[in-house]
């Protein structure tokens, strides 16, 4: 078995090398902060098309959801309300998406969506960027893309639904932590995953309100990233228990982690030491509110956002609206809504639940 | 004794014959799948779906191409997603520490070299079993990904280089990428049914100690087998990273297993010395357009996952069924002619 | 698959199995040896490095841990004795998890052991068919399994087809089974006790057990031995199965939320504490004992990165390095031992 590769691999492997070095030292090479300055290809897609508020309400459009996972229970109650939305409008819906929240399925499926001719994609992206550019040929194609739940790239979708201003949610986090730990002692946060806008958006607003004097005594200990994973989000509030020991307060503003965490806490020795918190599924959490586990959490109601998605969809098919800043429409039950700077919708304030009113909520 | 070697010689006879027939078949299902799928599948047919299918299908069909390779000699290498991912990943890391990129791609392709030598050296000189080996550096090699580039992601690479991966050819409806899929596939395809290369890998995989007693050095041969293999898993990881825009630790992953199947399905045998590389992009485009056909007609990816497995199994099922019932038609046959 | 090699190792192997037990058993007890060494080595290093690692709560949450990946890595170093594979076992794992998470939603009254029962059973009929389709359609059990384990997965996801039973869906009775202690260990470590020492008497003691090391150590003479290779090979395929299914059950237990992706990946954990607790990839050596103590290392590597504040990204590179060694360190200790018993059979002829 003993053969000597050392020469024989070394021609190969510096060839590579030279040929690199020397790719680089005659074209100057093409590097990070070379491209900066590069606009992404962002097809204006509303192009000269103009706002026509009265313009009628297209019936027939084929609005397409595609979530970031099929398999998880919010997604399943946010795309409900965009199916309610759909049979409002008289249009045909349809749900798509990978079993795995990955960005690469997610293209595959977008590619397939646009060979379908679909009207309107709704879509919550697993890669802000990585579905850019299939969104974008989307657009050319005259499909009208909304984002919602999680954000893609402002350059390649027309509107995106927000589930509350990113300053209002940190803040309410906040508000409850302090709450829970009685104003100051140690608090940690479990995330999704590190690269989530939503979650790292409201982290940076919880740390700017709890750098204000008022906060003063609450101490954030660390950010755990639970990935949206039952399991790892299960074993990681374990760790955080076990690595701080005075631990008062876990913030989880997902609700795969609040649930996971709610439940390894209310079967172990810290129940009634360690408060929970953070963004959860009222049916989901409804046994820790009762058995004291959690005191209380907050979220908006995810059905409205399908809905909100789907009325916003049709709005902008139909030339209500073209995602500039200031533009109204109507979405059903809804009431009337106001098109925000970037092509941002809010939805609303969230909503905060407690033993007290959990009982009125089924979602 | 000539009666022996009569035997073997037909049986090689047979055996070409039938792998013949194996690689016809696969290629005549595709091309019938296909068809139906054209002719029934709303906008399957289209160019633009054409470039989708491909651009698809192209990190499957280039680490199929060595893997075949691979398998004919008798082994495996199950470490190619996350070679994929490891490169995709280091690549991220240096675009964001300012390299340029026309350094960082050819440092990536050396990387996967370099991975694959590693897989070689552990099968090899220290004679470990390819399975277990490419297991361990499958976990190896997705665990430094994430070790490189965490969970975060790396999106901005220069639009020239991500629109030529995911453009056309000007003036055509044909994908750029196809051309590297094109010019790998010819050289693959050469070098295994062509040239003494080629010949040595299929010795090796039907008999290593014949082919020793030939003068080919097996340990050495695969050794090699598994730097190409690793460096064309780094290429699909730098293409992979350009196509999406978007370098991350978890790009490919899962991606073995349908390589290993498409290969399996190309009609390569899973114990070496069998197999013929135009089967296997049968195989690859066989896998691709019924996922790509499945999935415009609304099919579930649920059912993806099913069509998948079963198709793998029903590949090597079948020609050991086949073989199955030729051996009692023949044993049959045999009976009767005897008494002449 | 590595036909060569796997015959060459055999031929080395076959005697050291057959005339050698006691060296060969020597090896195996120093190669355990070596695992607990390893696991008081890292306890004490997190130890020292926070004690509360050393508390009630993280020991038990280390041990239900280790229950379930411990369980299944017994089933797997069963068929891995035999010179075959089951990758599949995540993927059973989910289905059965999913099954019983329905049953006991639908029927919260269903015993728990019961339930139990059930979940062996959907994944004994899985490893069974594993087994028949690696012994009739004479397919390698690598490819078998790979297929398998995306059918099996596939068929969960149609099913759930998006849903998740929580924890509040499923009975008071089946989750304090998840938690509860019989004289302070939890009922899900001494399930795992159970299947470990049964399957590692049978495997030692019994004449069965001996037969599946001799299928491995050489398929031909085992089946020139009047062994019947091809039930054995469908019962270690069904065991593990069974026991795939079973871990399901305590994993549904464990975690109360169960969706169709339970267990997704966990086949490589499992190969990993098999390959790592001793257990040769081409069959014929190794002992359910060292599986399980390769999971609880795994487990306990898991936990304490977590405790140390490691980047918990190197944990899958850990596991992968740890693989290479283990396989590395077997073979050298293989090639010694081949070598010694050479020398000493020139001195006996």
């Amino acid at each position: 078995m003993s053969f000597r590769f050392s020469r024989r691999l070394a021609v190969p492997l510096s060839t590579v090398a030279v040929v690199s070095l020397a790719l680089t030292a005659c074209g100057g090479g093409t590097t990070k902060s070379s491209t900066a300055g590069e606009a992404t290809d962002a097809p204006s897609s509303t192009g000269s098309a103009k706002a026509d508020p009265n313009a009628p309400l297209k019936e027939g459009l084929k609005i397409a959801y595609l979530p970031k996972q099929l398999n998880n229970p919010y997604t399943d109650v946010e795309v409900g309300g965009g199916k309610v939305a759909v049979g409002e409008l008289k249009g045909e819906y349809k749900l798509v998406g990978p079993n795995d929240a990955s960005a690469s399925s997610q293209v595959s499926y977008i590619n397939t969506l646009i060979q379908q001719q679909q009207d309107v994609i709704v879509v919550a992206a697993n890669d802000p960027n990585a579905v850019c550019p299939s969104l974008n040929q989307a657009r050319k194609a005259g499909i009208k893309v909304v984002a919602f739940d999680s954000d893609a790239s402002k350059s390649c979708r027309d509107a995106f639904i927000n589930q509350a201003t990113t300053q209002g949610i940190g803040e309410s986090l906040v508000k409850m932590a302090s709450e829970l730990a009685g104003g100051s002692g140690e608090i940690a946060v479990l995330s999704a995953t590190p690269n989530a806008t939503n979650q790292n958006s409201w982290i940076a607003v919880m740390k700017t309100e709890l750098a204000k004097p008022e906060n003063a005594k609450l101490k954030l200990v660390k950010v755990a990233y639970g990935n949206d994973d039952d399991q790892k989000s299960f074993t990681e509030a374990q760790g955080l228990l076990q690595s701080y020991p005075n631990l008062k307060v876990i913030v989880s503003p997902t609700t795969v982690g609040i649930a996971a965490a709610s439940r390894y806490v209310s079967a172990s020795a810290y129940k009634g030491k360690v408060a929970i918190t953070g963004l959860g599924l009222p049916n989901q959490m409804r046994q820790y509110v009762k058995d004291g586990t959690v005191k209380k959490f907050a979220l908006w109601n995810p059905a409205d956002i399908g809905y909100l998605a789907a009325y916003a969809g049709a709005a902008l098919k139909s030339g209500q609206i073209t995602g500039a800043e200031g533009e109204k429409f109507k979405a059903g039950k809804l009431g009337d809504y106001t098109v925000g700077a970037d092509g941002e919708i809010v939805l609303g304030p969230p909503t905060e639940f407690t033993a007290a009113n959990i009982d009125q909520f089924n979602f | 004794m000539s009666a022996e070697t009569a035997v073997a010689e037909s049986r090689t006879a047979g055996l070409t014959a039938r792998l013949a027939n194996w690689n016809v078949a696969i290629i005549a299902v595709t091309v019938v799948v296909l068809i139906i799928a054209a002719a029934t599948v709303d906008n399957f047919g289209t160019s633009q779906n054409f470039g989708f299918l491909v651009l698809d299908l192209l990190p499957i069909a280039l680490v199929a191409l060595p893997m075949t390779l691979v398998i004919v000699t008798g082994e495996i290498d199950l470490s190619v997603a996350s070679t994929l991912g490891l490169s995709s990943a280091v690549m991220g890391s240096l675009w964001n520490s300012n390299q340029p990129i026309e350094t960082i791609i050819p440092l990536c392709l050396l990387l996967g070299a370099v991975l694959g030598a590693v897989n070689g050296f552990f099968v090899t000189v220290l004679g470990l079993p390819s399975l277990a080996v490419t297991i361990g550096t499958l976990a190896l090699y997705r665990g430094l990904a994430f070790v490189v580039l965490g969970d975060g992601a790396v999106a901005d690479f220069p639009a020239v280089y991500t629109d030529w991966v995911t453009g056309n050819i000007a003036g055509t409806s044909i994908p750029n990428v196809l051309l590297i899929i094109a010019i790998l596939a010819v050289v693959f395809g050469v070098v295994l049914h062509a040239t003494p290369v080629g010949r040595a890998v299929f010795a090796v995989g039907a008999s290593e100690q014949a082919a020793r007693f030939a003068g080919v050095r097996p340990g050495r041969l695969k050794f090699w087998l598994y730097v190409v293999s690793g460096l064309v898993a780094g290429l699909a990881g730098v293409l992979w990273t350009l196509r999406y825009s978007s370098a991350r630790a978890d790009n490919g992953a899962g991606l073995e297993l349908a390589v290993v199947a498409a290969v399996l399905l190309g009609g390569v045998s899973i114990f070496g010395g069998k197999g013929a590389l135009p089967g296997v992009i049968a195989g690859v485009l066989l896998l691709a357009s019924l996922q790509n056909a499945l999935r415009l007609s609304d099919v579930s990816n649920e059912a993806l996952n099913v069509v998948t497995g079963v198709l793998l199994i029903v590949s090597v099922l079948a020609p050991n069924l086949a073989n199955a019932v030729r051996g009692s038609v023949q044993r049959r046959r045999h009976r009767t002619t005897k008494p002449l | 698959m590595t036909a060569a090699p796997a015959r060459a190792d055999s031929a080395v192997e076959l005697p050291t199995a057959v005339t050698r037990r006691s060296s060969l058993d020597l090896v195996l007890r120093a190669r355990e040896l070596g695992i607990v060494l390893a696991l008081a080595a890292l306890v004490a290093v997190t130890a020292i490095s926070n004690p509360r690692f050393l508390s009630g709560q993280s020991i038990r949450d280390i041990l239900l841990g280790t229950a379930i990946l411990a369980v299944l890595a017994v089933g797997q170093a069963v068929v891995v004795i035999t010179r075959n594979i089951d990758l599949s076992v995540g993927s059973v794992l989910g289905l059965s998890a999913f099954t019983v998470g329905t049953l006991l939603r639908d029927n919260p009254g269903l015993p728990v052991v019961v339930a139990l029962l059930i979940g062996a059973a959907v994944g004994g009929a899985c490893g069974a068919v594993n087994g028949v389709l690696v012994r009739y359609g004479n397919v390698p059990a690598l490819v078998v399994t790979l297929g398998t384990l995306y059918v099996v997965r596939g068929i969960t996801y149609f099913w759930a087809g998006g849903q998740q039973i929580n924890a509040d869906e499923l009975p008071a009775g089946f989750l304090d089974f998840g938690n509860a202690t019989f004289l302070g260990i939890p009922y899900l470590v001494l399930i795992a006790l159970l299947v470990l020492v049964i399957t590692g008497v049978v495997l030692r003691n019994y004449r069965l057990g001996r037969e599946l090391y001799a299928m491995g150590s050489s398929p031909q003479a085992a089946r020139l031995a009047g062994i019947s290779v091809g039930r054995r090979t469908i019962g270690a395929f069904g065991v593990s199965g069974a026991l795939a299914g079973l871990a399901g059950v305590l994993f549904a237990a464990r975690f109360g939320t169960i969706d169709a992706a339970a267990g997704t990946g966990y086949e490589l954990n499992v190969v990993a504490a098999v390959v790592v607790g001793g257990v040769a990839v081409f069959g014929g050596s190794g002992s359910v004992w060292g599986a399980a103590l390769g999971a609880l290392l795994l487990t306990t590597i898991g936990s304490s990165l977590a405790v140390l504040e490691i980047n918990q990204f190197w944990q899958q590179a850990i596991v992968g390095g740890l693989i290479l060694l283990a396989i590395g360190a077997d073979r050298l200790v293989a090639a010694r031992v081949a070598a010694s018993l050479k020398k000493r059979g020139s001195h006996v002829s």
